[in-house]
């Protein structure tokens, strides 16, 4: 099989390290050989973060460059649209709605730009767009965007449902485990 | 059996397999995680030291005792215990020795982009370079062996894309190793008549290691379809080689980056028509290659600066990429801010609005000098902000002592901003020098240090006092401040200044991400009374923001501090 790549893009502190890990788990118990890149420290404190998420018969680049995504996961909407260049021209982008300003943006330096989702789709980026922010908050906790998104992603894959839920409870706590559950079947449900 | 780990744990998994026993770090990123895997093993001890010298040393004295050791770092952590290093190689070692190195081409975390192979040349001290998890694991057992057959410490180099990759690992039982003590004066005192005799054993021990390096296991050729062009490579390089060129061409991946090998490269070269020596940063095995007379394509095609990819790799050699989607958007950065809540916003707002001219260190409270704070002049290296500002003041004869600080976090005041107070208070420069003690090692991710009162593995530990020390070295003038009350650290701040003599500020509260820490909750605001005047913008807070010339909070971040409240005049905030 020829390596498959999944870009999970976002602002730091969204989660977007527990949904790579949970990814790693299940892709690598379905027999996969898997990388999975991350990034650690300062860029980690509300900038713009990017995992990569990579599996086949066999992975060398840990590093997914420009028109090698086949999924980008999108946490917030303006990193949906910063990371695009990234994506397959036949890949799919899942984009969270939610917008979170950059601070350029809050001290009034730019602008954040409009209706970005529309201009995905127009680009020619097969886009699914949703509040995952809102599918969080009616899980339990606004935290819970990550799995909501893992949740949507999951509706692309032939795994069972039983596969990723079983993920799930190897990656998360068991504190934890009934709120990233129904985040993740709120998002495989729509 | 088979588990997907990161390298900096794959790196720990090694450790454990091959019996260390005494682990002894400094944290920084891409290192980090070594030492935080190695402490969950319970067979190991791990903890964490005020500097990478300290630890260095203090995994010297328990490989002398006869325990296999490791000391873990970032690149420029190597050069903090650079002075282990350089005699470390003439000492040698009794138990195995190893020192983990993570470099960050592309300074994902870092203020520089040093390479560290060098130091391998520099130090005569071997160095092995895994190029994902599976070899950070088996590379790791090996440098214990190595360095117990060669009698020296080994440097395993990591870098970020490799500490940072989870891949797959395939784990094996630990199997214990001890070793006597006995003292050995002409081997381990390192006075010149000692030192004079131990040199040539570092010379000998070179060419016996280079010799190692000719049929040494790591070092690998792989064939290819075509000999019309091969590879010279190691690392993360060696995977972008691969993604872009499969088995078309033959590689030499290099897993002993020092000493390299010098027939069997000779040898490579000979069976390809073309030469290319791919590499991140630095042109350290091209230049080898071209001192052994094998001529190559290397730096001419691949930049200096910035971590490669299989794109870049592509690209160099001149093949043409994908192009993804377009959008045609211009898209606003988003860097990295102060976290809402951070207990360094207040602070620094108050060093803006005082004009103050600010050296500032290494740590989250970096990002002061970010717009719209921007209130930082100088960053350099752990420490640098203290000894900075004594220069700073004291060569300006009183033009700078009012108007000028410090700002240094408590884990990097206790790494090296220690000595550079003692100078303050020895040499008498009208210095002020504030510790902005949140209670943590921030940056990296919340590890414990000496000010915290509990070690890497959450036990309850002696916890330094800062105030006291502060005394202790000669300081008169210690205060206390909490940085969410702006009128009181403006106050004090400007005393400070006024004082004739040296002074220490102490800024303290709690890192707001800490899990311990309570918040107030949540600010409301009152948009009938916000008039748009912008004085709560000038902070940098994330949860606050502009729409249609009215404040607003973003409620999932505001933790309630309060400093937005304190700059309002129209009483717009309200605590919930």
């Amino acid at each position: 099989m020829e390596t498959k790549n999944i870009m999970i893009v976002g602002v730091g502190g969204q989660g977007s390290l527990l949904a790579s890990k949970l990814l790693g788990k299940l892709l690598m118990t379905r027999g996969y050989d898997v990388k999975v890149s991350e990034v650690h420290g300062m860029s980690q404190r509300g900038g713009s973060v990017v995992t990569y998420v990579r599996f086949g018969d066999k992975v060398y680049s840990p590093v997914i460059d420009k028109g090698e995504a086949d999924f980008i996961v999108a946490f917030e909407l303006l990193e949906a649209a910063r990371w695009t260049e990234y994506l397959k021209p036949k890949g799919k982008i899942i984009v969270n709605t939610q917008q979170i300003n950059p601070m350029p943006v809050i001290s009034g330096k730019a602008q954040y730009p409009q209706q970005l989702a529309e201009k995905l789709k127009a680009a020619g980026a097969d886009t699914d767009a949703f509040d995952a922010l809102a599918l969080a908050v009616q899980a339990g906790s606004t935290k819970a965007v990550n799995l909501v998104l893992m949740g949507r992603l999951s509706k692309y894959f032939d795994f069972t449902e039983e596969e990723w839920l079983a993920a799930i409870e190897q990656s998360v706590p068991p504190k934890f485990q009934q709120l990233n559950k129904t985040a993740f079947s709120l998002g495989r449900k729509q | 059996m088979k588990q997907l780990m990161l390298g900096n744990e794959a790196v720990a998994r090694g450790l454990y397999e091959a019996g260390c026993e005494f682990v002894s770090s400094y944290p920084g990123t891409p290192s980090t995680e070594v030492t935080e895997a190695a402490a969950k093993y319970k067979e190991i001890y791990a903890e964490w030291a005020p500097n990478e010298k300290v630890s260095m040393e203090s995994a010297f004295g328990a490989s002398l005792a006869g325990h296999r050791s490791f000391c873990g770092m970032k690149h420029v952590g190597l050069n903090v215990a650079a002075d282990p290093l350089f005699t470390l190689s003439y000492t040698g070692v009794n138990a195995g020795m190893v020192i983990c190195v993570a470099d960050d081409p592309g300074m994902h975390s870092s203020q520089n982009e040093q390479d560290s192979r060098h130091y391998a040349l520099a130090a005569k001290v071997p160095m092995l370079e895994p190029s994902d998890s599976a070899e950070a694991l088996s590379f790791t057992k090996l440098a214990y062996e190595l360095s117990e057959k060669y009698d020296t410490p080994v440097i395993i180099k990591m870098c970020t894309r490799v500490a940072h990759s989870q891949s797959v690992v395939e784990t094996a039982e630990r199997v214990e190793y001890a070793k006597e003590y006995t003292k050995d004066i002409a081997k381990y005192v390192m006075m010149p008549a000692n030192a004079k005799k131990r040199h040539p054993i570092v010379e000998e021990r070179t060419a016996k290691l280079a010799e190692y390096a000719e049929t040494a296991e790591i070092n690998t050729v792989e064939t290819g379809k075509n000999n019309e062009m091969g590879f010279i490579t190691s690392s993360t390089s060696y995977q972008y080689i691969k993604e872009v060129f499969g088995d078309k061409y033959p590689v030499m991946k290099l897993g002993m980056i020092w000493p390299l090998p010098t027939e069997s490269i000779k040898k490579f070269a000979a069976l390809v028509d073309k030469l290319v020596v791919v590499e991140e940063l630095d042109s350290f095995i091209e230049t080898h290659c071209k001192n052994i007379g094998v001529s190559c394509i290397g730096k001419e095609k691949f930049s200096l600066i910035d971590e490669l990819s299989q794109g870049k790799v592509a690209q160099a050699m001149g093949i043409s990429t994908e192009k993804g989607v377009e959008l045609g958007e211009a898209i606003p950065p988003r860097p990295p801010v102060m976290c809402a809540g951070c207990p360094h916003r207040g602070l620094f707002y108050t060093l803006k609005k005082n004009k103050l001219n600010v050296l500032g260190d290494i740590g989250c409270y970096t990002l002061g000098a970010v717009a719209p704070l921007s209130a930082l002049d100088s960053t350099i290296c752990m420490g640098a902000s203290v000894s900075g500002l004594h220069g700073f003041c004291k060569s300006s004869k009183g033009q700078m002592d009012g108007n000028s600080v410090a700002v240094i976090g408590d884990s990097t005041f206790m790494h090296s901003g220690i000595t550079g107070l003692v100078n303050i208070a020895y040499n008498q420069s009208n210095s002020t020098v504030i510790i902005v003690d949140n209670s943590i090692t921030g940056m990296t991710g919340h590890q414990h240090n000496p000010t915290t009162g509990f070690n890497l593995k959450g036990e309850a530990a002696a916890k330094v006092d800062l105030e006291a020390l502060c005394r202790a070295v000669g300081i008169n003038r210690v205060r206390v401040v909490d940085p969410y009350n702006l009128g009181e650290c403006d106050r004090v701040i400007k005393e400070e200044l006024k004082a004739a003599e040296p002074s220490v500020i102490i800024s303290r509260r709690p890192c707001a991400l800490l899990k311990n820490v309570k918040h107030a909750g949540p600010l409301s605001v009152d948009s009938e009374k916000c008039k748009g005047c912008g004085a709560c913008m000038q902070i940098g807070c994330p949860a606050i923001s502009m729409e249609n010339g009215v404040v607003k909070i973003d409620s999932t971040q505001c933790t309630g501090c309060s400093v937005c409240k304190q700059l309002c005049r129209f009483d717009v905030f309200k605590e919930v």
